[in-house]
This record gives C-alpha cells, sequence and structure tokens, in this order.
C-alpha cells in the first residue's frame, strides 16, 4: 500500500505543484476556478484515454510513438506557459489594481486563461496516464490487494494534491505587488524545465544528438529519486545529470520566453499604477 | 482562432519526426532485458564503448513497468506482457543504472567497457 502511495505521489506532485503555481498566477482573473477546473478535468480525461491507447502510442511510429508523444504534450505545455507570461506581463500591473481594489472586478471573458488551463490539462495527461497504466497494473494482477490499492493510491493523491495546495498559499502570501513577478520566473523555469525534459524525450527517440551524454553529474549531492530532487525537476527542472541538449532547450527557452516577454510585453515598470488607477495608461483593447 | 500556437508547434514536431522516423537502426547489436517477478534478467548487461546498442526490454509481468535511467536518459513505460525498444549509446565506458520506475527497487546496471 505504501508503495503505490509513493508512486502515486509522485506522479502527482509534479502536476500538483504546476496547478498551485498557476493557481497563483491567476490570482485576480474572475472564473480562473472554472479555467483550471477544466484543465484539470480535461487533463484526467485525458489521462484515462492515453492509458488505454499506450499499447497502440508506443508502437506507432517505428516504436518511437510514446517518445514523440511525451515530447509534444512538454513542449505545447511550455508553449502555452510562454504565451501566459508573455500576456501577464502586459497586464500584470492592471491585475494586481484590480486585485487590490476589493471587490472589482477585472473586465470578465477578456482574461485569456485558456493557455493556463491547456498548460494544466497537459502537465495532469501527462502524469495522470502514468498513475492510471500503475494502478491498472495492479488492479488488473487481482491479488486481492484491492482496497489496500485504492487506500495507498488516495493516500498518494492527498499528499500529491497537499503539496500544490502549499505552494499555492505560500505564493499567495506574497503582496499583489510582487506576486506576478514571482509567479512569472517560477512559470519560466517551469517551461524550461519542461523544455529539457522534451528534449530528454527527443534524445531517446535518436532525433537529437546528445551533445555531452553527462555534461554534470551533482547526484551524490542530490540524487533525481529523492524527494528534494523531485520537488526541484518539478519546479525549476532540476536533472542530477543533464545531457547537453537539454542544457541547450533549457537556456534556449530562458531566452527565447524571456525575450519576448520583453519584447511583446513591455518592461512591466513602466505600466505599473503606483496609486492613481483611475488614469491608467494602458487599458485592455478590446477582443485583446 | 485561439489556439493558433499549438497548430504551428504540431506541425513542425510533424515534419521533423515523419522522415527519421521508419529508418530505425538496422544494424545494430540487441541486447534482451526481461522484467520478471520484479527482476531485471538479466540485471547486468554489459555492452561495447561508442557503439549504439539495441536494448529490447521484454516485460513478463502482469503490470506496467516503466524503464528508467538518469544516466542514460532514458525512460520507458512497458505495457504488460510488451516489449519495447531502448536504443542506448555511443557511450563512454563506465556503469550506468537502471531501474523500473514502477517498482524502483527493481534494478540493473549497464556496464559499458
Amino acid at each position: 500500500m505504501l508503495a503505490t502511495a509513493i508512486i502515486v505521489f509522485r506522479e502527482v506532485l509534479e502536476a500538483a505543484l504546476i496547478v498551485g503555481i498557476v493557481m497563483a498566477a491567476s490570482q485576480g482573473v474572475p472564473r480562473r476556478g472554472f479555467w483550471i477546473g477544466s484543465g484539470i478535468a480535461g487533463g484526467v480525461l485525458g489521462a484515462v484515454v492515453v492509458a488505454g491507447f499506450a499499447e497502440t502510442l508506443a508502437a506507432a511510429m517505428a516504436g518511437i510513438g510514446q517518445e514523440i508523444f511525451n515530447a509534444a504534450i512538454l513542449f505545447a505545455a511550455v508553449a502555452m506557459l510562454g504565451w501566459h507570461n508573455i500576456w501577464m506581463r502586459r497586464h500584470s500591473s492592471e491585475l494586481a489594481a484590480a486585485a487590490n481594489r476589493l471587490g472589482a472586478a477585472v473586465r470578465a471573458g477578456s482574461q485569456p486563461l485558456w493557455a493556463l488551463a491547456f498548460a494544466v490539462g497537459l502537465a495532469v495527461l501527462r502524469e495522470g496516464s502514468e498513475v492510471v497504466l500503475f494502478l491498472y497494473g495492479i488492479a488488473a494482477a487481482g491479488d486481492g490487494s484491492a482496497a489496500a490499492m485504492t487506500l495507498g493510491g488516495a493516500l498518494g493523491l492527498v499528499a500529491g494534491v497537499a503539496a500544490g495546495v502549499g505552494i499555492y498559499f505560500g505564493l499567495v502570501h506574497i503582496p499583489m505587488r510582487h506576486l506576478f513577478a514571482v509567479t512569472s520566473w517560477l512559470i519560466l523555469l517551469l517551461a524550461a524545465g519542461m523544455a529539457s525534459q522534451g528534449a530528454a524525450f527527443l534524445l531517446q527517440a535518436d532525433l537529437l544528438p546528445p551533445l555531452g551524454q553527462t555534461v554534470w553529474d551533482t547526484s551524490f549531492l542530490l540524487a533525481d529519486q529523492s524527494l528534494t530532487g523531485r520537488i526541484l525537476h518539478a519546479l525549476v527542472g532540476y536533472t542530477a545529470q543533464p545531457a547537453g541538449i537539454q542544457l541547450v532547450f533549457y537556456l534556449a527557452t530562458l531566452l527565447i520566453i524571456g525575450s519576448l516577454m520583453r519584447l511583446i510585453g513591455g518592461t512591466a515598470r513602466a505600466v505599473r499604477p503606483r496609486r492613481s488607477t483611475a488614469s491608467h495608461p494602458t487599458r485592455l483593447q478590446p477582443g485583446e | 482562432m485561439r489556439l493558433t500556437p499549438i497548430a504551428p508547434l504540431l506541425l513542425m514536431l510533424a515534419v521533423i519526426v515523419l522522415p527519421v522516423a521508419t529508418p530505425a537502426f538496422a544494424d545494430e547489436p540487441a541486447v534482451t532485458i526481461a522484467i520478471r517477478d520484479h527482476q531485471f534478467v538479466p540485471s547486468e548487461v554489459q555492452i561495447r564503448a561508442n557503439a549504439k546498442v539495441e536494448l529490447i526490454i521484454r516485460n513478463e509481468q502482469t503490470i506496467a513497468a516503466e524503464f528508467e535511467s538518469n544516466s542514460l536518459h532514458r525512460e520507458k513505460v512497458i505495457a504488460p506482457g510488451k516489449a519495447a525498444s531502448v536504443f542506448v549509446g555511443p557511450l563512454k565506458a563506465g556503469r550506468y543504472e537502471f531501474f523500473d520506475d514502477f517498482h524502483p527497487a527493481t534494478r540493473g546496471v549497464l556496464i559499458v567497457q
């Protein structure tokens, strides 16, 4: 039972941390519960479907279907998170101002949280499908341990979700003025970590060169399998023995999203309102 | 068209992947490793350095397994009763550990010489 709990916890942890960060990042956006909730629900549904087609997927594309699928999901999530960060850069000051005015509604419906919902859905789908495969296997083995498995699975789920809730409440304690800057950084690092994971899958599929099998090895300091290692892996993409190509993707993601944030989002300081929200220089344009 | 960011991305992936997906690694030596009763059989595999080698992982259990290795950068879910190919190398001489991520006590090592 404990073994089941630990494995489910591990898989849930990554998705839960992402959801926690995304919830904090969308503070003040109306109907965020609906958006993020839909993302989670869609992800769970997708996980069950993907688990059902796991064998077909694995056999697809001359045996590298699983790798391509994982990489595609990760890169799509990177794109969504990046897009959100760029958008947020433009509008964070307005959101902060709106959230500070108690009860003031940001213009409903104009906040495109679909990108975040999508990213959450993809993360849940990827981690969830492994949980489903794992649990299904135990259930199918039918060695009379169904009750223990269910309990273990539930425990793991609760513990994983608790971690997500924990990071959320940790983050929302940050004053609104700084919150979006912090969550932007967290999302940027999340995205970079996912890109590095995606690169590892393409490397496994032999579609990318390793550019150095192991650039460094910090497993003696912090092993990938340790709890801290796993949390850092989920949050900032920590890998004890990264391949060169993973570093390239990590840094390229930081650089590309970071510079797009600057180019398209403009400098955050320029649009930050001090106190006067009345004559706000940058209003949301209709349809933006 | 709100989903535009994903469409070009998938297209790009398809363009990269489709041409390369079919010509598999024909001439590489292959080693079969079974996962049986939560053990890798054999749990110690020797391969040559600087060569590409196909590891055929056969999951002979009734539950799914995930062949994983941090040093090899490999992670692959293998359905019960199925086999999957994991290509490794060219590698430098050394020890590369692997394990079943769904049952972490199941461990093995690839010895590259």
